[in-house]
């Protein structure tokens, strides 16, 4: 699970470690620390975003420790998946068992179908639809895709990648 | 000045457009030190041969009132193999499962000892590397930039301007008629078939558009980059290939709600990953590949130099004659 958290500092030296130790010391992988040290709060405090990856749920273990070393945890967003991409299908999408292509993905673990919108201009014509897949990383999301272009060549619907980058 | 005597095998859109650019630049040539005489044109019903020069004037008008060139019916490989001279142009119809005309006019040149310049793919996408070894085997020069991209100059690019680079991709669209297609089936929200219709009768696409918009002529480029700046040694059939056929209005405005555009795009890539493939491909509407119209486009991936990007006309008789012209005056430098 990847979780960005917006936390208020006191504006005295050694905060930014009271806010990092409680982080790994309960296995979160930190991916990214903002320091906004130019754009101090009302009440002063210092505003600090942090991104970390979380394998198993001890979230509130987390916050309880911060606010124990007299952070304030401001915001937590959960972000599961941090990796995206679109892609477009065409072909008979929704005659071919819709639920199964998604189910496909989203069964992996891994990734999941996160939005979906079809264009179906007529009963024997094929559709088209964009679906956005998110992954925990690169690596799994080109895993999803090869998924997702499996199981559209087995239902014969065409499958448009972006290029890379 | 050494004078290059030289032939034009098949007179078409192609030949025509070297007979005009070679008139055109006749004095920029001379002023350069080259002097090109052109001793015989061919056509599929014969030939017109002259050992101290064609009036290309003549020629032109001839093929325009008459619908041939030929004052005889000398056979184009009578001309390869009989007509003393240095350069060949070959320029007759691109067949991708035989490779002929082509093929046997190209090796027949070189046998002779006469360098090739061509904008013929079949021979290159079905057997280069037999091309090119009987090119070495026999000291003669062997260019094709007409082959890709038209006036695009992306083979020179690679292989002689970039030199010291390792090319490590290069993506692009390098069939004007997909992308004609495609751009107006966004800008208009036209089908594919009403689409398609009227590009033939602006003569952008062909009464069969198959070559086209199936994919294959963009795959037969694709391999002519690979064997050629790659190294690999691939043929037609290697190239994973998908059409632009099953595109759809409402896929290219689910696009267009993304930002993107959706293009043909062939892709090759050496290394560990060896990709060679064609097909329908998201761009983001403010990449460099996300051209319009009947334009082509490449995208070079290198080492040093880091991307590059180059786009043109990919098609068309003068702009073709001018990927013609530059291999020409490059073969012409090495040789005189
Ligand atoms: N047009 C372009 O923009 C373009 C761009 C890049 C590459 N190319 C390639 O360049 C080549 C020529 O294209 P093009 O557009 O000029 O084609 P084209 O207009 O069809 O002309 C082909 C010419 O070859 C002649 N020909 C056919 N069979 C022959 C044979 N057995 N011996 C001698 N001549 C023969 C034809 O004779 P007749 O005149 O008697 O029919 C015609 O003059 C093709 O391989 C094409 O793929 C074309």
């Amino acid at each position: 699970m990847i979780i960005s958290m917006d936390l208020e500092l006191k504006d005295i030296p050694g905060q930014l470690v009271h806010a990092l130790i409680p982080l790994s010391d309960l296995g979160a992988n930190i991916m990214s620390v903002i320091h906004h040290h130019d754009q101090p709060t009302p009440s002063g405090s210092i505003p600090v975003q942090v991104v970390i990856q979380l394998t198993n749920g001890r979230l509130d273990d987390i916050i309880t420790d911060l606010e124990k070393n007299d952070i304030r945890v401001v915001r937590v967003g959960k972000k599961r998946l941090y990796e995206e991409v679109t892609v477009i299908l065409i072909g008979h999408i929704v005659h071919n068992d819709m639920s199964d292509t998604i189910d496909q993905i989203d069964n992996t673990g891994f990734a999941e179908v996160v939005s979906i919108s079809i264009s179906m201009p007529g009963i024997n014509e094929p559709s088209s639809a964009s679906l956005v897949i998110n992954a925990e990383n690169k690596n799994k999301l080109i895993e999803a895709m090869n998924i997702l272009k499996k199981v559209a060549k087995k239902k014969e619907l065409l499958v448009i990648e972006p290029i890379e980058n | 000045m050494k004078t290059i005597r030289l032939s034009i095998i098949g007179f078409g859109a192609v030949g025509q457009g070297v007979a005009r650019v070679l008139r055109i630049k006749r004095d920029y040539l001379v002023r350069s030190g080259i002097d090109i005489l052109v001793v015989a044109v061919t056509d599929s019903r014969g030939a017109c041969i002259d050992q101290n020069g064609l009036d290309l004037k003549v020629v032109l008008q001839r093929k325009k009132e008459s619908g041939t060139v030929a004052t005889s019916n000398t056979s184009s490989l009578d001309v390869i193999k009989n007509t003393d001279h240095d350069l060949v142009i070959e320029a007759t119809p691109t067949d991708i499962e035989t490779g002929e005309p082509g093929s046997t006019h190209i090796f027949e040149s070189f046998q002779h000892g006469r360098h090739v310049v061509t904008s013929n793919k079949g021979p290159l996408a079905l057997q280069y590397k037999r091309l090119y070894n009987e090119a070495k085997k026999n000291g003669v020069m062997f260019r094709f930039e007409a082959t890709v991209g038209g006036a695009m100059p992306i083979l020179n690019l690679a292989q002689d301007i970039l030199a010291g680079n390792r090319i490590i991709s290069i993506e692009g669209i390098l069939n004007g008629t997909c992308n004609y297609i495609l751009s107006r089936m966004a800008e208009e929200s036209l089908s594919y078939k009403h689409v398609l219709g009227e590009a033939q009768e602006l003569g952008i696409a062909e009464t069969d558009p198959t070559y086209d918009v199936e994919g294959i002529d963009t795959a037969c480029k694709l391999v002519i980059l690979a064997n050629a700046i790659f190294g690999m040694d691939v043929a037609y059939n290697d190239v994973e290939v998908t059409g632009i056929t099953n595109i759809t209005s409402e896929a290219l405005f689910l696009a267009n709600v993304e930002k993107k555009v959706i293009r043909l795009i062939g892709e090759v890539e050496d290394g560990n990953k060896k990709i060679i493939r064609v097909a329908p491909r998201l761009v983001p509407k403010q990449h460099p590949l996300a051209v319009g119209g009947t334009l082509n486009v490449a995208l070079l991936k290198t080492d040093i130099a880091g991307p590059i990007c180059i786009n043109g006309r990919g098609a068309g008789s003068i702009e073709t004659a001018s990927a013609i012209l530059s291999d020409i005056i490059a073969i012409c430098r090495k040789n005189t």
